[in-house]
C-alpha cells in the first residue's frame, strides 16, 4: 500500500531542499561567516591575545598597534579580545533563546492545530496577546522586570518570539490533520501524542527550521539593542551592544570603538540573513526555479 | 482579479459584516492586552513610592504617597480602575511628575509620528521602484545587488545605521545636528532634524518594501491577464504600471502595516542615539524612574497602534483578494 506516511513526505521534502540549497552561492556564504564567527566565538579563550576585563587605564582610547590590534575602549581594554568573547554572549544568548522559543512555540502551535476547538483558541488568544506589543518593546519589558542576565535574556527574548513560532506550526498542522495517513494511525491506536511527535512533527519542522535562522538573526539583533539600551547582559561582560553604546559616548575622539562591534553584530546577523533566506527558496518549490 | 469598485451591493453587504465582525474579534484581544499590561507592570520589581521619594524617605511619607497614588487600593479595583479609564482614554498620573500620562505622551507623539511616516515615505519612493526593477530583470546582475543589498538593508542594527549616519553627515559633513530634537513650530527645523533620524530607520523600509515589492510583482507577472494584456500589444510602461503594480501593491501595503510594528520598535533606539524625543525616550525614562503609570500608559499605546495596524492590514487584505470571503 502506498499510503505516504509523515516520515517519507519528510525525507523527500528534506532531500530537495537540501538539493536547491546546495545550488544557492549567498546560502553557502551565509553558512561559511556564520560557521567562522562561532568557531572565532568558540576558540576566543586560546586565541583573544588579552583578557577581555583586564584594565591599563594608562593605556586608554589607543588605536591600533601591533599590542593591541584593534585599539583600547575607555577603560583601557583589549578590543579585539573583547570582540572575540562578545561574540560567545552574541551567540549563545542568539541561539539559546531561538531553540526555546522553537521547542515551546512549536509544541504549542502543533498542539493548537491538532487538537482545535478550545485548546486551540486558547493558545493563539494567548500568542495574539504576545503579539500585540513590538518585539523589542516586548524584550525591553521583561528584561526590566526579571532584571538583566544571561538566563533572562534567553528567557524574555524567547517569550517575543514564541508566538511566531506557535503560528508558522499550527498552519501546516491543521492541514495535516485531515491527511489519511494521520487518520489511519489514528484509527490504529496511536496515542496523540505519538501522532504529533512522529507523524505531524516532522513534516513542520522544515519550515519551523528555516525561521529558525532568520530569527536567530533578530535576536541577535535584539540582544545586541537591549545591550545598546543598557538592558543587556552585566558589565565587565564584554557584549556588543554594550561595546557600541561605551563606543558611543567616546565618538568624537575614538569612532572605531563603535564601528567595531557594530560591524560584527551586522556581519552575523547578514550571514544568518543569508542563510535563512537561502533556506527558505530551497524549501518553497514556487520559489525553487528562480 | 475583480477591484473593489467592481463588488456588487451584495458583496459590499458581506464585506461590511466582515468589517463588523472582525472588529468584534479585536475586542477580546484588546481586553486580554489590557490585563496583561496590567499584570505585567505589577511585577516590575521596586516600589514606585519609594522610587520617587528615595529610600531615606520616611515611612510615613511612603505611606501617604501610597495612599494618594491609590497603591493601597485592592488590585482588582485597581484593575477596575486601569480597564475603565484606558477605554476612556485616560491613562492615570504619571508617577514622577503627578501630571497625566495622556499629557507626556502628547508632548512626544508627533516626534515619533513624524519619524515613523518619513522612514515609511522613504521606504516606498525607495522601495518600490527598487522592487520592480528587481522583478521585471529576475536573476539578472541588477536583481541579485538589489537582493543582497535588501537583505544587508535589514540586517543593520537601527542604531548602527543611526551611529554611521551620525558619523558620516553630523560629525563628518557638518549638514545635520548631532542632536536632533528640533522646533515643531518651524517646519524647516523640524525637517532639518528630521532627515537623519528618518533616515536611518526608512532605509530598513527600503530594505522590506524592495523585497516585498519585488515577490509580490513577480507573482502577479506570471498571472495571466498580464500575458493577455502583452498579447493585446500594450505599451510595456502601460502593463507594469497600470495593470502589474496596480494588482501588487495591496500584498505590498499589507507588508507595511506587518512591519510596522518592528519600524515603531527600532524607533527606540534610533530617539535614543538621536537624543530625540519621542515615545522611545519616554519609555526608557519612565524604566529607569519606574513610572508605573507612564509605562502602563506606553504599553496601552503601543498595543492599540499594532491591533489597529492588523485590523487595517487585514481588511485591505480582504479588500485586495476577492477570493478571501467575507464571510
Amino acid at each position: 500500500m502506498s499510503v505516504a506516511t509523515g516520515k517519507g513526505l519528510c525525507a523527500r521534502a528534506l532531500r530537495e531542499t537540501y538539493r536547491a540549497f546546495r545550488a544557492n552561492k549567498t546560502s553557502w556564504i551565509g553558512l561559511t561567516v556564520f560557521l567562522g564567527i562561532s568557531g572565532l566565538a568558540i576558540l576566543a579563550p586560546w586565541i583573544a591575545p588579552h583578557d577581555p576585563i583586564e584594565q591599563h587605564i594608562e593605556r586608554r582610547l589607543e588605536s591600533s598597534s601591533s599590542t593591541y590590534l584593534l585599539g583600547t575602549d575607555t577603560f583601557g581594554r583589549d578590543v579585539l579580545s573583547r570582540l572575540l568573547w562578545g561574540a560567545r554572549i552574541s551567540l549563545i544568548i542568539g541561539t539559546l533563546s531561538i531553540l526555546l522559543a522553537m521547542v515551546v512555540g512549536g509544541g504549542l502551535g502543533i498542539l493548537a492545530g491538532y487538537k482545535g476547538r478550545k485548546i486551540d483558541l486558547l493558545i493563539m488568544r494567548v500568542m495574539d496577546v504576545l503579539l500585540s506589543f513590538p518585539i523589542l518593546i516586548m524584550g525591553l519589558l521583561i528584561v526590566a522586570v526579571l532584571g538583566p542576565s544571561m538566563v533572562n535574556l534567553v528567557m524574555a527574548i524567547a517569550l517575543t518570539v514564541i508566538p511566531k513560532f506557535a503560528r508558522i506550526a499550527r498552519g501546516p498542522t491543521v492541514a495535516l490533520k485531515e491527511r489519511e495517513f494521520i487518520e489511519a494511525c489514528r484509527a490504529m491506536g496511536s496515542s496523540d501524542l505519538r501522532v504529533m511527535g512522529i507523524h505531524i512533527l516532522p513534516n513542520v519542522l522544515g519550515e519551523v527550521l528555516v525561521m529558525a535562522s532568520l530569527w536567530t538573526a533578530t535576536a541577535v539583533r535584539i540582544e545586541a539593542s537591549l545591550a545598546f539600551i543598557g538592558l543587556g547582559v552585566r558589565p565587565p561582560a564584554p557584549t556588543w551592544g554594550s561595546m557600541i553604546r561605551d563606543g558611543f559616548e567616546n565618538i568624537l575622539d575614538a569612532p572605531w570603538l563603535s564601528i567595531y562591534p557594530g560591524l560584527c553584530v551586522l556581519a552575523l546577523v547578514f550571514s544568518l540573513n543569508l542563510l535563512g533566506d537561502g533556506l527558505r527558496d530551497a524549501a518553497d518549490p514556487k520559489l525553487r526555479d528562480g | 482579479m475583480g477591484t473593489f469598485w467592481g463588488l456588487g451591493s451584495q458583496d459590499i453587504w458581506h464585506m461590511l459584516l466582515y468589517t463588523v465582525r472582525r472588529l468584534l474579534s479585536a475586542v477580546p484581544t484588546l481586553l486580554a492586552v489590557l490585563t496583561a499590561i496590567f499584570i505585567i507592570i505589577r511585577i516590575v520589581p521596586g516600589d514606585p513610592a519609594i522610587a520617587i521619594l528615595g529610600s531615606s524617605a520616611s515611612a510615613v511619607a511612603i505611606e501617604a504617597l501610597r495612599e494618594r497614588l491609590g497603591l493601597n487600593e485592592p488590585l482588582y479595583m485597581q484593575y477596575v480602575g486601569f480597564l475603565l479609564g484606558a477605554l476612556r482614554g485616560d491613562l492615570g498620573l504619571s508617577l514622577v511628575s503627578g501630571k497625566p500620562v495622556w499629557e507626556h505622551l502628547r508632548n512626544v507623539l508627533p516626534y515619533t509620528i513624524d519619524l515613523t511616516i518619513a522612514s515609511i515615505i522613504i521606504g516606498v519612493v525607495l522601495g518600490i521602484p527598487l522592487g520592480i526593477v528587481s522583478a521585471l530583470h529576475r536573476n539578472s546582475y541588477a536583481d541579485y545587488v538589489t537582493r543582497v543589498m535588501s537583505l544587508l538593508g535589514l540586517s543593520f542594527p537601527a542604531f548602527f545605521t543611526a551611529i554611521l549616519l551620525i558619523l558620516a553627515f553630523s560629525i563628518g559633513l557638518g549638514w545635520f545636528p548631532v542632536i536632533s530634537e528640533g522646533d515643531l513650530k518651524d517646519p524647516l527645523d523640524r525637517l532639518h532634524n528630521l532627515a537623519l533620524p528618518a533616515l536611518s530607520l526608512g532605509l530598513l523600509m527600503v530594505a522590506y518594501v524592495t523585497r516585498a515589492t519585488r515577490s509580490s510583482m513577480l507573482e502577479v507577472l506570471g498571472e495571466d491577464y498580464i500575458r493577455t494584456a502583452r498579447a493585446k500589444g500594450l505599451p510595456e510602461r502601460v502593463i507594469i504600471l497600470y495593470h502589474a503594480l496596480r494588482n501588487a501593491l495591496i500584498p505590498i501595503i499589507t507588508v507595511i502595516g506587518l512591519y510596522l510594528g518592528i519600524l515603531v520598535g527600532n524607533s527606540v533606539l534610533t530617539e535614543i542615539v538621536f537624543s530625540r524625543p519621542g515615545l522611545g525616550k519616554l519609555i526608557v525614562g519612565a524604566l529607569e524612574e519606574r513610572d508605573y503609570n507612564t509605562l502602563q500608559g506606553l504599553m496601552v499605546v503601543y498595543a492599540f497602534f499594532i491591533i489597529i495596524t492588523n485590523l487595517i492590514t487585514d481588511l485591505t487584505y480582504g479588500l485586495s483578494d476577492p477570493r478571501v470571503k467575507y464571510q
